[in-house]
């Protein structure tokens, strides 16, 4: 019981997956829309260019650091 | 009709429109929740996992997720209404009524819940004073957490209706069955990850608005300038110096309601013995990180107001029209509920407006994880293993507990159907805070600190705040005049007659909880080891270094406590 808990994903890594999938939507679409900024107030901040890729670090972060390793 | 209702009927067309992004964002996160209840599963299959989660939560997971399961619909949705309404003083329910009661449950009563290894509020309640005062706390647990899991879903169902125009039924359905599955499956493992995922969804979904709102207003001296032109007073952006008289602020409050009965009996009862938070800091791995955990929320909770009360004072200094009670709405006017919303389709395009969405949903959704993960839990072991079925296996509570999950769920639906009938969800939520949670901190505090408190006594004080509590509620209901004598003024709105009830309730019980114990026997001293002061052997921490200490981060958030209500004086 003690070994199998010792192997659950931490929620951090889920996070990370979860922020990271979040990141490349959010930016893939910002990037899409550069030239036609949306009806939103200051589109031309490209607001979601600056979140998406936020996400991106910290999602990419959170995956990486808390990957799922083999237990030595 | 009620006015809930009027107001989904009364919206024209949605608030916003969806991309495919940002249909996707919302998908995905679906996907994900109901994922990691499939994954948790098979680490749920004892009650003390699936009930309790192990006990194995570190002090960050517990402290974020002790946070979390306070963040539902009410804190996003209402507490950026509340801040449109009353201005900034909205943020005393995040700083006074947040901090001291948090650092008192870490350093000094998670101590007695951690060490006598009681499951549940009600579980110590039965070893302090007996099975009465169990039953009593239990069922009515079990009755407010179900209304306030209902409470959740429906302004959830209606927020999807104004804002996305989406079927009510649909929203309610969809998600209640979501989370159905997933605590089901994963307990209250699961309950706590979807908290700590939704915690940063919460701040990264909402976060743009803010940052472009004060943009946009040019700073909080801009914010100010623009509030105070709106509104033709300065009364909307000073915490403290309007609050000497009850009509000299918009909330129609005095100081005493807030430091005595906000700060004091509410706070202090809903964070020390609400189960639904509680909860999160007993499934910690030890007992510094369940002192820890509700000291990391109250950091959290200190700065959680630049993503609610935030928006709200922008909404009101920037939106080119003026938003109405739910009870005034009509076709083209909105309600003080969608002040968030509407920020959040002020400034975010496609993408960013998806992860808003999520980030809203993801927020009412583990609300109601959280109040169906404790309602489970003490129905199983507060109400059903003592009192229906005693010695049956742990497989089979385990059972029931999957069980009780989805009937907790389908109950809240129901719910969720019935209490349209309040003209504002917040004042719902606080009358229904002061019945059961005002006089249930009195029992159990005098049950912690106080070696002659009675078996008897925790039974009558209880049942007796609890009482007055719903009379006085009703007195005032039937005849308002008694306004004046319930929370000192005839010019007391509901949000203060609402901290003043608490107060007298708690009061009531102490008294009675009191004068009971002087004429009843209390339990013999070794039936109250581990459980109250001065029979429990506290662990030391003086060979900790001092930044390992949970007095330590006590002490920091006194400070910036203290920091904030001085810059915001």
């Amino acid at each position: 019981m003690m070994a199998k808990r010792q192997h659950m994903l931490p929620v951090w890594f889920f996070i990370g997956v979860l922020l990271t999938i979040y990141g490349v939507i959010i930016l893939t679409t910002a990037l899409l829309d550069w030239s036609q900024p949306s009806a939103a107030m200051y589109s031309q901040y490209h607001a979601g260019a600056w979140g998406g890729v936020l996400l991106l670090l910290i999602g990419g972060f959170y995956t990486l650091w808390f990957w799922p390793r083999k237990s030595e | 009709m009620n006015p809930l209702n009027m107001i989904a009927a009364a919206a024209p067309e949605k608030l916003i429109s969806l991309s495919t992004a940002d249909l996707l964002i919302i998908i995905i996160y679906f996907v994900m929740v109901l994922g990691i209840g499939l994954y948790l599963r098979r680490y749920a299959n004892t009650s003390n996992d699936f009930f309790m989660a192990g006990r194995e939560m570190t002090a960050w997971v517990a402290g974020l997720s002790f946070l979390s399961a306070n963040l539902g619909a009410l804190e996003l949705m209402g507490w950026a209404a509340a801040a449109y309404q009353y201005g900034i003083l909205a943020a005393h329910f995040y700083w006074i009524a947040a901090f001291p009661a948090m650092v008192f449950l870490g350093l000094v009563m998670m101590p007695f819940y951690y060490i006598s290894k009681t499951h549940s509020v009600p579980g110590y309640l039965q070893l302090r004073y007996g099975e009465a005062t169990r039953a009593l706390s239990g069922i009515s647990f079990a009755f407010m957490t179900v209304l306030m899991s209902g409470i959740n879903m429906y302004a959830m169902a209606l927020v999807m209706k104004v804002v996305l125009g989406w079927n009510i039924n649909f929203s309610i359905w969809v998600s209640s069955l979501t989370v159905a599955v997933y605590v089901s499956l994963g307990g209250l493992f699961s309950a706590i990850f979807n908290e700590v995922l939704q915690f940063f969804l919460i701040w990264l979904g909402v976060l743009v608005v803010p940052i472009l709102g004060m943009i946009e207003v040019g700073g909080w001296s801009g914010l100010v300038a623009k509030i105070q032109e709106r509104v033709h007073s300065n009364e909307y952006v000073h915490l403290w110096s309007t609050l000497g008289t009850f009509s000299g602020n918009p909330m129609g409050v005095q100081w005493t309601g807030i430091v005595f009965g906000l700060g004091g009996v509410i706070a202090f009862g809903y964070w020390t013995t609400d189960f639904l938070v509680v909860q999160r800091a007993m499934a910690a791995k030890d007992l510094r990180s369940a002192k820890l955990a509700p000291i990391i929320a109250s950091y959290f909770k200190m700065i959680v107001p630049v993503i609610i009360i935030l928006p709200g004072l922008l909404g009101l200094a920037v939106l080119p029209f003026n938003l109405v009670p739910e009870s005034a709405v009509r076709p083209g006017l909105h309600s003080y509920n969608e002040v968030l919303p509407l920020m959040l389709a002020r400034y975010c395009g496609p993408g960013l407006l998806g992860l808003g969405v999520t980030a809203l949903i993801a927020g009412f959704m583990s609300g109601m994880a959280g109040n169906v993960s404790a309602f489970a839990t003490v129905w199983t072991y507060d109400i059903y293993q003592p009192y229906i079925r005693k010695s049956e296996t742990d497989a089979h509570y385990v059972k029931m507990g999957r069980w009780c999950t989805i009937l907790g769920v389908i109950l809240s639906i129901a719910t969720a159907y019935f209490v349209t009938q309040f003209k504002s969800i917040m004042d719902y939520m606080q009358a229904l805070v002061s019945f059961f949670i005002a006089p249930l901190f009195g029992t159990v505090i005098l049950g912690m600190l106080w070696r002659r408190a009675t078996p008897k006594a925790g039974f009558w004080g209880l049942l007796a705040g609890t009482v007055s509590s719903v009379a006085m509620y009703a007195l005032v209901k039937v005849d308002p005049s008694y306004l004046s004598i319930i929370a000192l003024s005839s010019h007391a709105k509901d949000m203060a007659e609402n901290l003043y009830r608490a107060l007298w309730s708690w009061l009531i019980c102490v008294i009675v909880t009191v004068v009971v114990s002087l004429f009843t026997t209390p339990k013999p001293a070794d039936q109250l080891k581990d459980l109250v002061y001065g029979y429990t052997k506290m662990p030391s921490d003086k060979d900790l270094p001092l930044y390992k200490r949970p007095i330590f981060w006590g002490a920091g958030v006194a400070i910036f406590f203290f920091i904030l209500q001085w810059i915001f004086w």
